[in-house]
């Protein structure tokens, strides 16, 4: 009898919390695509928002955002896989490694509202870029390091030691190896890394909203003007409209897009991965 | 070459050296000024009248995030129990993405559909006059924190050994008193380290929370509006005046929230090593 009892509440458990997630996830999705879908339009993507007309628009958001990612990738991208380089190819002193790699870690779980604290204080007041996108790109470049030097590192391990004793053989130098036949063969993992601190980036808006801006007007990114343009991404808008303008509708519109960029970098993130994992 | 690559591998500790440094520097001068006792045990917080106090502030996202981690850890443990060993193959294939799809959304859209949904419905179930409240941030951390519990727990339930759970069923175990008693157990220590991970999420959290806890920072009651250490961060950093006693003392929450996150990932690391190793 209490066996039977037994049985009938842990599969009532098991049965019950896996239908509450699975509703859960579906409410969640439906919703936002319920309330959102409906405002996307051609307009709404490709302008900037207009008083005068009363319409919305949030190309400076996707602009903004596009911005940050590139600038982001591009300082952390050379130094995160040089990381990586470091660690698998390069080094020899134990402690070393276990410094690098705590230090790794521990990035990875600082929350983003210390980051933002951190980068008002360097980038933002000490560094005196004041509140631009230049400056909460920088903030981002040490918020996605870990996981360029995470997934960097774990493709490289994956590179057969016969290619390495191969090239070397053949008579090239370390660097040279490390060039042509080391990173070729990791580049899967290399791009996955980039992957997910893209996603990273976007769904980033602790740190940006107090080191990039709030403004929802179009920037000019000309090679003068780059230094000062501020401006919101499409998390900040999000939370612009939700909070500040009370306009849920725009809001929903622009979680929908985030949704939808969320499941395009996941599934192109889980793809690159299970190909990495097959060779 | 070499040197190049060092000095790369370097930038990460230098980054974390940077941060430690200068989180310390600007968080002490408003610890000084206020004293550390009052700071860290003073009953109000407000801004206006220069009392800067925030025992509300640290109950809050202690209480908060516990509320987060007894709602949230069931659910995603029996949830990758089903996942892991229950659950028919296609339908875990469908789940499976679904769930590291709502690890990947952004914090602000969790945020904005607690706004518009949870709120308001708080505030007609409990009769409130408003429906912001620690409530609804519990409820919606909770919902954040489920995906990384439950892809943590599988894993560490997929990785225990199919012999132990042969053998118990060979001993006439059922299915379900093997998932429970043997496969759990033997993964407890992943399990652990997945509830940490939570924890570790849940106290760190900012955005999502400021747009559904009301942001007053009254002593935490569970309906009542409250402030978090991250949210008492995020609510005033736009308006306080560079180098006032407030913005300062923004910093020192700052550190006390650094502190916190730190000692939670000393522990983490503690509970991963036992795991490589037992």
């Amino acid at each position: 009898m209490r066996r039977r009892l037994y049985e009938i509440t842990g599969r009532a458990l098991l049965y019950g919390c896996a239908a509450v997630t699975a509703s859960l996830l579906l409410f969640f999705i439906g919703y936002i695509l319920f309330r959102g879908i409906g405002g996307i339009s051609w307009r709404f993507l490709s302008t900037a928002e207009s008083v005068i007309n009363g319409t919305v628009g949030i190309l400076p958001a996707i602009k903004n955002t596009v911005f940050i990612i590139v600038v982001s990738l591009m300082v952390s991208l050379p130094l995160g896989v040089g990381a990586a380089v470091y660690l698998t190819e390069y080094a020899r002193n134990r402690r070393f490694v276990a410094a690098i790699e705590f230090a790794s870690e521990t990035l990875a779980g600082i929350p983003s509202i210390i980051y933002a604290l951190v980068g008002v204080i360097i980038f933002c007041t000490a560094l005196k870029l004041q509140k631009t996108l230049l400056a909460g790109s920088l903030t981002l470049v040490i918020m996605i390091l870990p996981t360029i030097i995470r997934s960097t590192q774990e493709s490289l391990k994956t590179v057969p030691q016969s290619y390495r004793e191969g090239a070397l053989g053949l008579g090239s130098g370390k660097w040279h190896m490390i060039r042509t036949v080391v990173l070729p063969s990791s580049v899967d993992g290399i791009v996955t890394g980039c992957i997910l601190a893209v996603g990273r980036v976007v769904g980033e808006s602790a740190v940006l909203m107090y080191t990039a801006g709030m403004s929802m007007a179009m920037q000019s990114f000309s090679l003068d003007r780059v230094a000062g343009a501020s401006g919101a991404t499409l998390t900040v808008a999000l939370y612009h409209y939700a909070k500040e303008n009370a306009d849920f509708s725009v809001a929903f519109s622009i979680a929908t897009i985030l949704l939808i960029l969320t499941v395009i970098i996941n599934f192109s993130a889980s793809f690159l991965g299970r190909k990495l994992k097959r060779s | 070459m070499q040197v190049l690559f060092t000095l790369c591998g370097l930038v990460a500790v230098g980054f974390v050296l940077l941060i430690t440094v200068y989180l310390v520097i600007s968080g002490i001068p408003a610890i000084r000024e206020i004293g550390l006792f009052r700071f860290l045990f003073g009953k109000t917080w407000a801004a206006g009248q220069d009392q800067y106090g925030i025992l509300p502030l640290i109950l809050t996202s202690i209480y908060g995030t516990a509320g987060a981690i007894v709602i949230g850890v069931p659910i995603g443990f029996f949830t990758a129990v089903f996942l892991a060993k229950a659950a028919p193959k296609w339908l875990a294939n469908l789940l499976r993405p679904a769930v590291s799809l709502l690890a990947g959304i952004p914090s602000v859209v969790y945020g904005l559909v607690g706004m518009c949904v949870l709120v308001p419905a708080l505030r007609g179930w409990l009769r409130l006059p408003a429906g912001d409240s620690l409530l609804a941030a519990i409820l919606v951390l909770a919902v954040m924190i489920l995906p990384s519990i439950i892809s943590l727990s599988e894993t560490a339930l997929e990785a225990v050994p199919r012999e132990y759970e042969e053998a118990s069923l060979a001993l006439g175990a059922t299915k379900l008193e093997t998932y429970f008693r043997i496969s759990a157990p033997a993964a407890k220590s992943g399990i652990a380290a997945a509830v940490v991970l939570g924890i570790g999420r849940a106290i760190g959290e900012a955005m999502a929370i400021m747009m559904v806890a009301g942001n007053v920072a009254n002593m935490p009651a569970l309906t009542q509006s409250v402030r978090f250490l991250t949210t008492g961060i995020a609510i005033e950093l736009n308006y306080s005046q560079d180098g006032s006693l407030q913005r300062q003392a923004l910093f020192s929450i700052g550190l006390v929230l650094f502190l916190f996150i730190m000692l939670i990932n000393a522990f983490l690391n503690l509970v991963l090593k036992r795991e490589k190793e037992g």
